[in-house]
């Protein structure tokens, strides 16, 4: 079980509010992601249902019981930190181990439920050396056998990845994609970053200076952000966001058009058309940067596969007219 | 990148430097010369060097005339009951100064350092009445106490020093692991700060066994250790410069070895982490 | 950052530490401060409870104070202006490439964990002594009349002893020190011509100024209660009575203890203003 409620929760470090009163439940079983910048309060949102920070006001539920004043300890909640924190003087055994000797658990249900977790993990031959001899990866995995270990309610994880290098990153994005799968216990995921968002989550919660920006499926994020806050974080490149009379024709104060819904074409004929500025050939797509085009300083666009077009250029643009995004004065979605 | 130097430079420091180290330690290779020496040979004049008849009868004396081993096992007990309680008075305060810092922690830290330059002899006189009132003068317990109280300061702020470079988090996991406070200071953070709490250890005997001022005004026989037992050769008697080495010799021996084990330690420990 | 529980864990886990240390400061302190204004010689049964100013006026206008307090200046300075000097050349020595420095250190340093007690009387007999110390031999060897240190020069021979005793300390502080200086930093200097007294001038000794200024503050602090090493040589006689000593001989020597209490009092004072400018040191480095 795993089911997470968060009650008019607010955090205060002194007089500095990092999280005004927010609501967020959690379901049985999903796999929920924080997202936003650097201090937007979604590591402190994660250390409060951890239990490592008191809330200062509001209610925790985890299964429907108040854990709002329970000890981390007894929460039933496992987390895996950005820096690992593996116990250096312990063997990988013993470290996995861990929460197991401190719940009492007797030496043969410890080893045989250590040995599950490192075959799962491909830990097995490790399983006597001490944190400081492995690599990135496995010491990651560790983390992960010491949380799985325990069978807990739920996982929490601490941007886990962003100590790793970005081949190392994709594979365990996965890995914990399938652990997850397989385990199919809920848990909830802090990173910065939003493609891991995208790729891992069920429910992304997006993140600003405490205040959910909204929280939704990636795909509903994807296709309904619902202010440009959101917009603009979500998708990968970003947003193109158009402001002025362009926008007014289709009367919102700004328009965002995705790069991926405009089709770059002969200048004649196309709404918009501008200069290549910078192209990028990845042979799987082309980036294009396009100026002059009246709208914005630099129009986004991705072309699928080979596009022979180059720095100098004229290019006319054509934007998928149902893929565009209207947004009001205040910068929220207009239905 | 360490510098080529030449092989005459280098020669020329090293004789220098080792004409000094060996001025600095002249006194005491001569207090353990001269203990192997009779106390004939111990006065001639001008002295042998190496070419006397070496003999241990000193030592031999030195132990029956005024029983050593009591006054050795004064120290050991005094130095390592002390040090033992300090840390474990001081393991519980410095975690939670460096874990759980709050608004005064920085002002308690100074505070602690603070009462180690309160002047003893701005306190002797209570400190011996109390003695007195409970029974305690020339005790063993009540040293232990009063060195542990002195040296808390020191051994606070060198564990404190330790534990600050260990992170947060490990302990936070401990947490989540299901780890009480108990557990979460016994099973993680002590083994990881072993060599921090074993220098700590070390140094904090080292200054308890060498302390000369409360081991000498508070006791008289019982539990005198070694800085009395040395004190007792202060006045001549006779033909004595034998045997003073003797004694000399074996006060120094241990807490000599240990020390240059702990040489590493000792600057940041002195220093209060000033240094390190 | 913690949690309501964690805080008040700390506490609890910081009480029995300051709640020693706060009694074993505040209830001596209490009864030294109480005993100074009174009149209270044990050994005569006397013990008058209330005596105003007298002990203090008695204590700072008699001759012996002020004798003490040259004696102790004296003592202290000499210390720390040789300690310091040679500490810096010391350590700027073992920085050299030299063969064998873990045994010149080990040798340099062992003095520092000589007991009090032991490097008095090692000192005062076997080095010092007119007739069979090396002093004495070395002299003779070379036709001169030897010294009679303790007795013809005494305040010279304590600060010798201390001198030795706490000049590995200086040596080893200053050594760190130096060892962390940025060796491109001289190179840097090298380059641009500095020949090596300009070198040590504005490079090495501005970095070495924050570890003398401890090294003296700490030595200060303990040289301030120099006690065994007097104890043993000349108990305080020929001009080397020192503060410390002086309020040792009125309290337990001559049981005057409203007198000595009241020295005891000073004694603090002065060790207080000299501790202020140490914490500002050693608190410096808190944030750093």
């Amino acid at each position: 079980m795993g089911h997470i409620k968060l009650n008019q929760i607010t955090k205060s470090f002194g007089d500095v509010e990092v999280i005004p009163p927010l609501d967020l439940t959690i379901e049985n079983g999903e796999f929920a992601v924080f997202v936003g910048p650097s201090g937007c309060g979604k590591s402190t949102l994660l250390r409060l249902i951890a239990g490592l920070e008191d809330v200062s006001s509001g209610h925790i539920e985890i299964d429907g019981r108040d854990v709002t004043d329970v000890p981390p300890a007894k929460r039933g909640l496992a987390m895996v930190f950005q820096s690992y924190a593996l116990y250096p003087h312990m063997s990988v055994r013993k470290n996995i181990a861990f929460p197991l000797h401190m719940a009492g658990m007797d030496q043969a249900e410890q080893q045989r439920r250590v040995e599950r977790a490192a075959s799962v993990l491909n830990l097995t031959d490790y399983l006597d050396r001490r944190p400081g001899q492995l690599s990135g990866g496995q010491r990651q995995r560790v983390a992960i056998g010491r949380a799985i270990v325990r069978e807990p309610a739920a996982f929490l994880f601490d941007e886990p990845l962003s100590n790793l290098d970005a081949a190392l990153r994709h594979g365990m994005r996965m890995e914990i994609g399938e652990l997850h799968q397989s385990l199919s216990t809920t848990m909830i995921y802090v990173t910065h970053d939003q493609v891991e968002a995208m790729t891992m989550a069920d429910k992304i919660v997006v993140l600003r200076a405490g205040v959910i920006e909204q929280v939704g499926s990636p795909l509903d994020l994807y296709r309904e952000p619902r202010n440009l806050f959101v917009a603009g974080f979500i998708g990968s490149p970003t947003m193109n966001l158009i402001e002025g009379d362009e926008a007014r024709k289709h009367g919102a104060h700004t328009i965002g058009i995705r790069p991926e819904h405009i089709v770059p074409g002969d200048p004649d004929g196309a709404p918009w058309s501008g200069t290549v500025g910078l192209s990028e050939h990845l042979g799987s797509d082309t980036f294009l940067h396009v100026h002059g085009t009246g709208l914005t300083e630099s129009i986004t666009v991705r072309a699928d596969g080979e596009v022979p077009l180059r720095h100098g250029d004229r290019v006319g643009l054509t934007p998928n007219a149902e893929r565009i995004h209207r947004f009001d004065q205040a910068g929220l979605r207009i239905a | 990148m360490a510098r080529a130097v030449s092989t005459r430079t280098r020669f020329a420091w090293t004789a220098l430097a080792w004409t000094i180290a060996f001025l600095m330690f002249f006194p005491i290779l001569w207090t353990v010369l001269t203990s192997f020496k009779t106390e004939a040979e111990a006065i001639a004049s001008p002295p042998s060097v190496v070419a006397f008849d070496w003999t241990l009868e000193n030592y031999g004396v030195v132990q029956e005339r005024s029983d050593y081993m009591r006054y050795l096992w004064n120290s050991i007990i005094i130095a390592g009951g002390s040090t033992l309680l300090g840390i474990a008075v001081a393991i519980p305060a410095a975690w939670a100064m460096a874990f759980v810092p709050g608004r005064f922690t920085r002002d308690i830290l100074m505070w602690m350092l603070s009462t180690k330059m309160l002047p003893a002899v701005g306190v002797l006189y209570p400190i011996y009445l109390i003695c007195i009132e409970l029974g305690v003068l020339d005790n063993r317990a009540a040293l232990v106490v009063i060195l542990m109280l002195i040296n808390l300061p020191i051994i606070v702020w060198m564990l404190y020093t330790y534990f600050k470079e260990i992170p947060g988090e490990i302990l936070e996991a401990a947490r989540m692991d299901g780890a009480n406070l108990r557990s979460e200071i016994l099973y993680v953070l002590t083994p990881m700060a072993i060599p921090g709490i074993a220098s700590t250890i070390l140094l904090n005997f080292i200054l308890a066994w060498n302390e000369a001022f409360w081991t000498l005004n508070l006791t008289s026989v019982d539990a005198a250790p070694l800085t009395a037992f040395i004190a007792s050769y202060s006045s001549p008697e006779g033909l004595f410069f034998a045997k003073l080495s003797a004694a000399s010799t074996m006060a120094i021996a241990p807490i000599l070895i240990l020390g240059w084990f702990s040489q590493k330690q000792l600057v940041r420990g002195l220093t209060f982490g000033a240094v390190k | 950052m913690a949690t309501k529980a964690s805080k008040s864990a700390a506490r609890l886990m910081m009480a029995p530490a300051v709640t020693l240390l706060l009694g074993w400061m505040l209830v001596p302190l209490t009864m030294t401060l109480y005993f100074s204004f009174a009149d209270y010689r044990p050994l005569r049964a006397t013990f008058e409870p209330w005596i105003g100013f007298d002990n203090y006026v008695r204590f700072t206008s008699s001759s012996s104070f002020w004798d003490a307090v040259t004696t102790t200046l004296v003592m202290v300075g000499s210390i720390l202006a040789i300690t310091v000097v040679l500490g810096i050349l010391l350590a700027l020595l073992l920085d050299k490439p030299i063969f064998g420095q873990g045994i010149v250190r080990i040798l340099i340093i062992s003095p520092f964990f000589v007991m009090p007690t032991v490097s008095a009387l090692v000192w005062k007999n076997m080095m010092m002594d007119p007739v069979n110390g090396v002093f004495s031999h070395v002299s003779r060897f070379l036709g001169a009349t030897p010294h009679d240190f303790l007795t013809q020069t005494p305040l010279f021979s304590i600060i010798l002893i201390v001198s030795w005793q706490w000049l590995p300390f200086a040596t080893l502080i200053l050594l760190t020190a130096i060892q962390s200086l940025d060796g491109e930093q001289l190179e840097a200097a090298e380059m641009d011509g500095a020949p090596p007294l300009k070198r040590f001038w504005h490079i090495i000794l501005p970095h070495l100024a924050r570890a003398i200024t401890i090294v003296i503050l700490i030595q200060t602090i303990f040289l301030l209660a120099i006690f065994a090493e007097i104890f043993v040589t000349t108990q305080g006689s020929f001009g080397t009575r020192t503060l410390t000593y002086l309020v040792f001989q009125r309290v337990l020597e001559s049981q005057n203890v409203g007198l000595g209490s009241a020295g005891g009092i000073i004694a603090v004072i002065l060790a207080n203003i000299i501790a202020l400018f140490l914490m500002r040191a050693v608190g410096k480095n808190l944030d750093a």
